[in-house]
């Protein structure tokens, strides 16, 4: 194996990895700074922030040369032998000096900056910098400028790493993002007329290292040390992005990308960066409400009683259709059908609708956005397939409502966009019994005799599998608002177990009962499992 | 020395030296067919090398050396990039050759596209050339009409296309993979390197970049000879082993105040005390030297004692400077204030520092920002211990930078603070009387007399 010498330690690297400095150095437990650097981006080595010094050991001697000056830890290969040393007057002192003129074209204005925080900027300053101010400061502007409908830019912040530049060009493709003038008096900038406006425009900003790439949606809406952040999934699509949701008190602020090799790499899109508004949408159904007239008169329901009260409706409601919605998780899925089968034996399990948009969108970069808006079609395609051999789509439920086969039917819904018309609708309404669960008001749920809220992408806890067979677990990050039960909370409650939801248990159980979702019984690591390669490796 | 025949400059003068007619005359072209239909590329490559041939463009790279570098029997193109981006202020040779002798230029860079087996050559031309344009364009369209560009030149079998390509007035595009970012049409970036530019450089295929002056030289040589082309300049130093020599002629442009400011050829190692009292007739006016720039602003400067440093690529680096550079001798004599030459040439990197790398775009601004508070009368003496350390970490030398650009603002700031830093100091006391001894840290100021 390869042996790379950080600061004395020795690492070992795989055979065939092709690594930089920082990123073995990384491993050996060693930050060397950066700003230009991004490993989804393209190597220019311009901030020179990353500076070190390297040598070679003689394989056969062990002697070690070190080379005459400084190199950028990111253009530099790290191969068997190579020594890095990261802590020299040398290495620091060229830090000091890139810090201290990083700061002489930038406006310190801190304490009115978005950024400050989990800005590059101060934190390698902090560590880095010195204290002295020995330069000459220019007046302080603070000058904005528009880019694009999501993203602003405080142009005198920019530190000129160029990582928007290149992610417009070599991820999106759609090169809005430019350079220009020339030296100190260098600014990045659109060209007339073209703003930065493409679907994943939102990363520019996730990519810079300071406060100049501002966020539209998140700009001055919450201090970033009072947000928590919880690992999530992107319920947008069928990609199944791996994000981060960052909230406090219960309220969504953004979504941030996190990385993970296998679905997003480093990248979200915008329609997912931004598409959780409606957890928050004042129109969302809050309370559990039971039809008790036909001019669509509800009384409240307390939660307690709908478990009991829901059952003997249904029990007695004749043959029962469940639609299970690609938006729960398999957990939820996996449960509501035992609460379906516990209460008409012959319940015929659905997969529910399943909304589509366009066609798969894919980017220079690689990355898919996908037709497909429901992040669990597959998750709940197999679970539905542990209960019922026969698999049934969504038109054919709505086909055999409208032919009378049943006289009872329990709609999960959950879809943030409005998914079914009047006509679609109408059939449902000849039925005894109709529990719609969904997040809005819909056609459908006017027709409900109970009328049931559901939770949202961020509320929900659970497993999702993703169009490529990717599982990934993730918990709640934020509680439903009041009066609004998970559908996990119901529906384990209504299988009378004990104590509060544990997806985990219900994970466990799934995974002994099935062989194409066994992979989820072991431990699940944050970039998921890929459930087809345990598949091969059992069969 | 004045005895020296000129050899690259031999038609400057001459009635309608640009033609090829009178080209031939001379006898041009020749060579180059004699040598394409006795010899093998890798000959001709074997004849620059034992010449000594060391590029004219400023590092003095041996170009017969740079040529090996490319590719063994590489299945897609080699490009070959012709340097006439000649922009180092005081710096004028290649415009000479290209306005009076172009001929000898393309001539040069057909044999060595026959070396490197390129058959596309690029000439990047500085905007603000548009006499040797249109020499230029002349010349390769005559020389197209004779067979002597496009295909199976002379029977020969082999094929070369010359474009002619103007940049956009900047600096930076004489650096070579500037020029080549420039070339494809991109923002004139430096790029890092390796690769090298032989391994990947124009369109990511191996290309080699050469300045017009070397390109002349090629064409001597294979008139003339690699002895006589030996017996030129100063033979390497037997002590040390990395010197490769300075052999041949060299084009000295010779400007600032001298008394007859020109282009002259001498062979190499010619001292700046003999340019400029024997062809230059002496400082103008009859006053003294105060400092000479040995080769372009950006190689810094000597003293008036150190004027009898040869001229060859290894003597200004004894006496401090970065090199010989492009071999552009500026005079500045004693009534000069050192202070504005300095500020002079910090204004002019920190206008045409690229603005790729940290330290270079704002170690370039922060000098000009500080002599330009020095000349409002507002310097402090604390101001040369930061230009000095600016001119010590920034370049390519301490690992700063990507490229050279910075090594070359760093070098003048570093050269005039060492060698007349009491001028430096004797200026800041006069000039800010109360203030000069101050180390507190410069507040902003809305205006420090820019102007």
């Amino acid at each position: 194996m390869p042996t790379v010498i950080v600061d004395g330690k020795e690492i070992e690297i795989g055979a065939h990895e092709r690594l930089n400095c920082i990123e073995v150095a990384r491993r050996a437990g060693v930050e060397i700074p950066h700003y230009c650097w991004h490993p989804g981006l393209s190597v220019v080595a311009s901030c020179r922030m990353c500076l070190i010094e390297t040598g070679t050991r003689d394989a056969a001697t062990g002697k070690i040369t070190m080379m005459p000056k400084l190199v950028p830890g990111c253009q530099t290969p790290a191969k068997d032998g190579t020594v890095i040393v990261t802590d020299t007057a040398l290495v620091k002192d060229s830090r000091a000096r890139v810090e201290e003129a990083l700061l002489i074209d930038h406006p310190i204005d801190c304490s009115i900056c978005d950024k400050a925080g989990e800005c590059l900027l101060q934190d390698y300053h902090f560590e880095h910098g010195q204290a002295e101010r020995r330069t000459d400061l220019n007046p302080f502007h603070s000058r904005r400028r528009d880019v694009g409908p999501t993203v602003t830019l405080f142009v005198d912040r920019c530190i000129m790493c160029t990582r928007c530049v290149r992610f417009t060009r070599e991820v999106s493709g759609t090169s809005e993002l430019m350079v220009v003038n020339r030296g100190s008096k260098e600014e990045i900038s659109v060209f007339p007329g073209y703003p930065l406006d493409n679907k994943l425009s939102g990363n520019v900003v996730d990519l810079c290292p300071v406060g100049a790439l501002g966020d539209k949606d998140f700009l001055y809406q919450q201090r970033v040390w009072f947000l928590k952040r919880e690992s999530n999934v992107c319920g947008g699509c069928s990609a199944g992005c791996s994000i981060v949701t960052e909230h406090n008190q219960d309220t969504v602020y953004r979504l941030k990308p996190r990385e993970n090799p296998h679905v997003n790499k480093w990248w979200i899109c915008d329609d997912g960066r931004y598409g959780w508004h409606h957890l928050h949408d004042p129109a969302r159904l809050l309370s559990a409400g039971r039809l008790v007239s036909s001019n669509d008169d509800r009384e409240a329901v307390e939660w307690s009683d709908v478990t009991t009260r829901l059952r003997q409706e249904l029990s007695g409601a004749g043959r029962l259709a469940v639609a299970v919605s690609p938006m729960l998780t398999i957990e939820e899925a996996w449960m509501l059908c035992a609460v379906a089968r516990s209460i008409d034996q012959q319940a015929a399990l659905f997969v529910g609708h399943v909304p589509v948009s366009g066609e798969d969108e894919s980017f220079p970069g690689g990355f898919t956005i996908r037709a497909e808006k429901c992040p669990n079609r597959r998750g709940v395609e197999a679970v539905v397939a542990l209960f019922q051999s026969e698999e049934r789509s969504w038109s054919d439920l709505v086909a055999a409502v409208g032919a009378g086969e049943f006289d009872s039917a329990w709609i999960t819904a959950g879809y943030p966009h409005a998914w079914i018309d009047d006509t679609t609708a109408a059939p449902f309404g000849r039925l005894r019994a109709l529990v719609v669960q969904d997040l809005f008001e819909s056609p459908l749920s006017k027709l409900a005799t109970w009328r049931l809220p559901a939770a949202g992408f961020a509320e929900r806890a659970g497993t999702w599998v993703n169009a490529a067979h990717r599982a990934q677990v993730f918990a709640a990050a934020v509680r439903a608002p009041a009066g609004v039960w998970p559908e996990g909370r119901l529906y384990w409650n209504m299988l009378g177990r004990r104590g509060l939801y544990d997806p985990a248990a219900v994970r466990r159980q799934i995974a002994e009962s099935s062989a194409t979702l066994a992979a989820l019984g072991g431990e699940i690591p944050a970039v998921g499992v890929d459930l087809r390669i345990d598949q091969i490796a059992s069969s | 020395m004045t005895t020296f025949q000129p050899v690259l400059l031999e038609a400057v003068g001459v009635a309608g030296s640009h033609t090829l007619a009178s080209y031939r005359s001379r006898g041009g072209y020749a060579p180059l067919e004699r040598l394409l239909k006795e010899k093998q590329p890798a000959d001709v490559i074997e004849l620059v090398k034992s010449s000594g041939l060391r590029g004219r463009g400023g590092a003095g790279f041996p170009t017969g050396l740079k040529w090996t570098f490319l590719p063994k029997d590489h299945p897609g193109p080699i490009y070959l990039c012709i340097n006439a981006d000649e922009s180092e202020p005081g710096t004028f040779n290649n415009r000479i050759l290209m306005e009076d002798d172009p001929h000898q230029v393309i001539e040069g860079i057909i044999l060595s596209a026959y070396a490197t087996r390129a058959t596309t050559a690029y000439l990047y031309l500085r905007y603000e050339y548009p006499q040797s344009w249109d020499r230029l364009q002349g010349a390769i369209d005559e020389a197209y009409a004779a067979g002597l560009l496009g295909k199976n030149i002379q029977g020969s079998g082999f094929s070369l296309d010359l474009y002619l390509h103007r940049g956009a007035a900047a600096y930076i595009c004489g650096e070579e993979t500037g020029l080549i970012e420039s070339l494809e049409g991109k923002r004139a970036w430096p790029r890092i390197k390796p690769p090298f530019p032989a391994i990947e450089g124009l369109f990511r295929k191996p290309t080699v970049v050469n300045n017009i002056e070397t390109m002349a030289c090629v064409a001597q040589i294979a008139r003339r000879g690699v002895d006589w082309f030996r017996s030129i300049g100063v033979p390497a130093d037997p002590n040390n082993p990395r010197d490769p020599g300075s052999y041949g002629p060299k084009l000295y442009c010779l400007s600032g105040h001298v008394e007859r400011p020109g282009c002259y050829e001498a062979p190499l190692g010619i001292t700046a005390r003999q340019l400029i009292d024997g062809h230059g007739g002496g400082v103008w006016k009859g006053r003294k030297a105060k400092a000479v720039i040995p080769g372009g602003i950006s190689m810094g400067l000597l003293t008036e004692a150190e004027l009898d440093t040869p001229l060859d690529f290894a003597g200004p680096g004894k006496v401090g400077c970065l090199g010989l550079g492009t071999a552009a001798v500026v005079v500045i004599d004693e009534t000069v204030s050192i202070v504005d030459f300095l500020h002079n040439s910090c204004r002019f990197f920190a206008h045409e520092s690229c603005g790729q790398c940290t330290p270079c775009r704002e170690g370039t601004a922060w000098s000009l920002r500080m002599l330009e508070r020095i000349r409002a009368g507002k310097g402090r003496l604390k101001d040369l211990d930061l230009l000095a350390e600016i001119g010590n970490t920034m370049g390519m030398m301490p690992g700063s930078t990507i490229c050279g650009l910075a090594d070359g603002a760093a070098w003048p700031i570093k050269n005039a603070i060492k060698k007349f830093r009491g001028e430096f100091e004797d200026y800041i006391k006069r000039t800010n009387p109360s203030g000069w001894m101050v180390t507190d840290p410069v507040p902003a100021l809305p205006i420090v007399g820019a102007h």
